[in-house]
């Protein structure tokens, strides 16, 4: 799907032709970077281009715009501009809204994002064991709700929604800051595939173009613009996680959070917006009356067999397991023998009422 | 005048025959000493002028030539001395050469005309008696050792002089008598389960790896008592049989740790984290055994896995899969025997903190799970928890009630006994040693079962490997309760012990 006007693509590859210089002409201050882009294309030339203005125009100059059409839609990229009817009506109201969007995966994707409401689920890419579980959690419980799913297929508690969504068989939306195709982290090549699959990976970069600095708070704008309510798992401060709160704030769309450990760092970005306003999640459902008022919609119940297991053996294995840390206190609450309760937990594995945590413990297959 | 004498030296933990040719004639004082021989030996030509001198006897102002046959291999150590010094008293004429002919020598000799003791008398009285000697002399050090090896006589030797009368026939000493366990050592045992308080989930996971031989990973937090319970592996394996014994003495004795007599217990190694390569599979200029070799027959315990070199965990990879180590050293190879039961512990994480304080993001923990992958955990069929005892458990109960290493090795020997059985003419031993095909022809399931295992594969993402794995370990099970058919429980208890899905929570 190709709905763009030829100034609107060409503005975009320039963008991307412009992308090394922007990068040293912000120095620090990589927030201003979308109050760039937004700038009419003779005034972004000045103020980016520099010296190098001849040769930027000459690049303008030699743009071939069908040629340029006929790699994306060889490439099967979906490229919209900001004048195609199926541009997300949301994004119009960012007072710098990309000019196209690139993306890769399923084009039905754009008539989802218009009638359900999107929720962008970010944090720190050093998420701890907490973060990442209640980020999965929740990006499988939207999923499974039915909710779009917007996040940066970065690491820690992106890659970890996107995942969680996934799992949930629900819409996932990445926003990532190089092109669509290219993949960063390269670590996430397979979760990069999957949501390609299943959904969007949506770019204002062309094909091909390489993350920069600036880029990273660039699609955090976008993010914001997609979704109806932002949720910031774990977040430092500052972090690129509140950059997205404060571009969700300005648009006046509502800002959530996740409360964390007050003396943990990853929790003093969230637990600080908490403190300024923001809703507190502790889970799906809050999420789910946030966006469409409480008690309207809720995440569907939890796969778990319903009836637990007849054998009492394993009942009384499976409701220990919930509260104790090792097989040892498994089997002492229980009062079996150590090769007993092995027994139970492989067989209560094998039947599904229990996974497999990391490095040997269980939990109850929950959500 | 020619005379030659035999003897043994080491070549790795094997036994080689060296043949020490001297001739002595009429010309300019001289010693030569040809035959690739190293600094040791060569100064041996000092150390056999004064032992011969200070012994009363003739150092001939001749000129001697000492080579050292076969002449293309490189020898090294003292172990030369005594068979120098003999070949020159031969071809000197001061003893008679008939009683050297089926006898064969190994010592080093002090100034004074005494023998030193050296590593590998035992090796030596093997090679020995391979190569059809009746007779082995050795340092009264050393008899002991060397006399465990039966069919050949060996005779401890105290001095030069003593030596000469020997070879005179105006002193006969008594065959030595092989070292039985001292005394002293019987009231001692190895460190015992019933030391250890709770853990009974790790007990359990540890009788299994010793009853089938599989290799075992532990993980928990410092301080659980990971080491405490590994060390007590050795005490629940059979005892070693009379052949695994020799074989654990051998190795012992070539590098230079053992203590003279027959081992009676397995050997436990506990190489630090920092060892090298080389340290651990062996090698070097003059190869050496390594930690996997030292620990033949017995226990390599590697505490803190992830903390190893990459390389060095790797190296492990063929002495895990054949049972020895092969080193090439110029153009040829040298193999030591490393067949023991790999015992590994690690934290759950790099602050090894419980879960609930735990401060490492999910980069490091993705970093620590990733190094405890490759060919060496691919070889771990067991894996489980153990945490901190609860105080309660550490303060009570007496330390009669709980199980002993005494009763766990009873069971194993019994689960043995039943794999000998079983997989007599396979030339596998132990569960733990099967390959896969091996394993799925040996561990037949019953329908039910089979189809119940298919379905679990599906749900959990099981290997191919780890299918074979979870097999070997429910076989193991079913030979500790003594079954002959899989029960489902086996299968349910096995499914339990597997590692797997390190990846999931490396987001």
């Amino acid at each position: 799907m190709i709905d763009c006007c030829q100034s609107c693509l060409r503005r975009a590859f320039l963008i991307a032709h412009l992308a090394p210089r922007i990068a040293g002409l912000l120095g620090g201050r990589e927030r201003r970077a979308s109050g760039l882009l937004a700038l009419p294309e003779h005034e972004l030339l000045a103020a980016a281009a520099g010296r190098g203005v001849g040769e930027a125009l000459a690049f303008l100059e030699a743009f071939d715009a069908d040629g340029a059409r006929e790699r994306l839609s060889a490439g099967e990229f979906s490229v919209l501009c900001a004048h195609a009817a199926a541009y997300p009506p949301l994004l119009r109201e960012l007072p710098d809204p990309p000019a196209v969007l690139f993306a890769a995966g399923r084009s039905e994707t754009f008539a989802v994002l218009r009638e359900e409401p999107a929720v962008a689920v970010v944090g720190t890419r050093q998420a701890s064991p907490y973060g990442t579980e209640v980020a999965y959690a929740i990006g499988r419980g939207l999923g499974a709700s039915g909710v779009p799913v917007v996040s940066g297929l970065a690491l820690g508690i992106d890659g970890t929604a996107h995942r969680g969504c996934l799992d949930g068989r629900g819409v996932p939306v990445a926003v990532v800051a190089c092109g669509p195709d290219v993949v960063y982290p390269r670590r996430h090549r397979g979760l990069h595939q999957r949501v390609r699959e299943e959904g969007l990976v949506i770019s204002e970069l062309p094909p091909g173009t390489e993350p920069y600095r600036w880029s990273f708070p660039a699609r955090n704008r976008i993010m914001a613009g997609l979704a109806r309510l932002t949720l910031v798992v774990e977040a430092a401060d500052p972090s690129g996680s509140l950059i997205t709160a404060d571009f969700a704030k300005d648009l006046g769309r509502c800002v959530a959070a996740v409360p964390g450990r007050v003396t943990s760092r990853v929790a003093q970005g969230t637990n600080s917006l908490l403190k300024e306003g923001a809703a507190a999640i502790t889970g799906t459902d809050d999420v789910l009356d946030e966006l469409f008022g409480v008690g309207v919609r809720q995440a569907p119940e939890s796969q778990e067999p319903s009836s637990g297991p007849d054998d009492p053996l394993l009942r009384a294995v499976l409701e220990a397991a919930d509260s104790c840390a090792s097989v040892e206190a498994i089997a002492r609450t229980t009062g079996r023998s150590a090769a007993q309760t092995r027994a139970a937990l492989g067989r209560l594995e094998a039947d599904g009422y229990l996974v497999r945590r990391d490095l040997g413990g269980w939990e109850r297959a929950a959500f | 005048m020619l005379a030659a004498v035999a003897t043994f030296t080491l070549d790795g933990v094997h036994a080689q025959e060296v043949t020490v040719e001297v001739d002595v004639r009429r010309g300019l004082p001289a010693f030569t000493l040809v035959g690739l021989p190293d600094r040791a030996i060569r100064e041996s030509r000092e150390r056999v002028r004064a032992a011969l001198l200070n012994s009363g006897l003739d150092f001939p102002q001749k000129r001697l030539t000492v080579n050292l046959a076969p002449a293309h291999v490189r020898k090294a150590g003292p172990s030369f001395d005594l068979a120098i010094a003999v070949g020159l008293l031969a071809a000197s004429a001061q003893v008679p050469p008939e009683q050297l002919e089926d006898c064969a020598l190994v010592g080093e000799l002090s100034l004074s005309g005494e023998l030193r003791s050296v590593r590998g008398t035992l090796t030596a009285a093997l090679g020995a008696r391979r190569a059809g000697y009746r007779r082995l002399l050795v340092p009264d050090t050393n008899a002991a050792e060397a006399a465990l090896v039966e069919g050949i006589e060996v005779s401890a030797i105290p001095t030069l002089t003593r030596l000469a009368d020997l070879l005179h026939g105006r002193w006969s000493p008594d065959p030595a008598r092989p070292a039985v366990a001292d005394p002293g050592d019987a009231g001692q045992e190895g460190p015992d389960l019933a030391d250890v308080r709770g853990q009974e989930d790790a007990k359990r996971a540890l009788e299994i790896a010793a009853a089938g031989g599989h290799n075992l990973l532990m993980i928990g937090p410092p301080g659980a008592g990971k080491t405490m319970l590994a060390r007590r592996v050795p005490g629940i394996l059979p005892p070693p049989s009379f052949e695994e014994a020799l074989e654990i003495t051998q190795v012992h004795s070539a590098a230079g740790i053992g203590n003279g007599r027959l081992a009676t217990e397995r050997p436990f190694r506990a190489p630090h984290h920092t060892t090298s390569p080389q340290g651990l599979v062996g090698g070097g200029v003059r190869p050496m055994p390594g930690e996997i070799t030292l620990a033949h027959r017995g226990v390599l315990f590697l505490d803190e896995l992830p903390e190893f070199a990459r390389s060095a965990v790797d190296a492990l990879r063929q002495p895990l899969e054949e049972g020895r180590v092969e080193i090439m050293r110029g153009q040829r190879t040298l193999a030591f025997p490393a067949n023991a039961i790999v015992v590994a512990a690690c934290n759950r994480c790099p602050c090894a903190r419980p879960p609930d304080s735990c401060s490492c993001t999910a980069i490091e923990l993705a970093r620590y799970q990733r190094r405890l992958s490759g060919p060496l955990v691919d070889r771990i069929d067991l894996v489980c928890q153990v945490e901190p005892v609860p105080t309660v458990e550490l303060v009570g109960g007496s330390r009669e009630r709980r199980t002993r290493s005494a009763d766990v090795r009873a069971r194993v020997v019994a689960a043995r006994m039943r794999q000998l059985a079983r997989l007599a003419g396979t030339g596998v031993l132990c569960n733990g040693d099967m390959d896969g095909r091996l394993t799925r022809r040996q561990v037949p399931l019953e329908a039910s079962l089979a189809g119940r295992l298919l379905a679990v594969r599906d749900r959990i993402s099981l290997s191919g490997r780890g299918h074979d794995r979870v097999l070997r370990v429910a076989r193991t099970i079913a030979d500790l309760e003594g079954r002959a058919l899989l029960a489902e429980s086996d299968l349910d208890e096995a499914l339990s012990y597997r590692l797997d899905s390190w990846e999931r929570v490396a987001a």
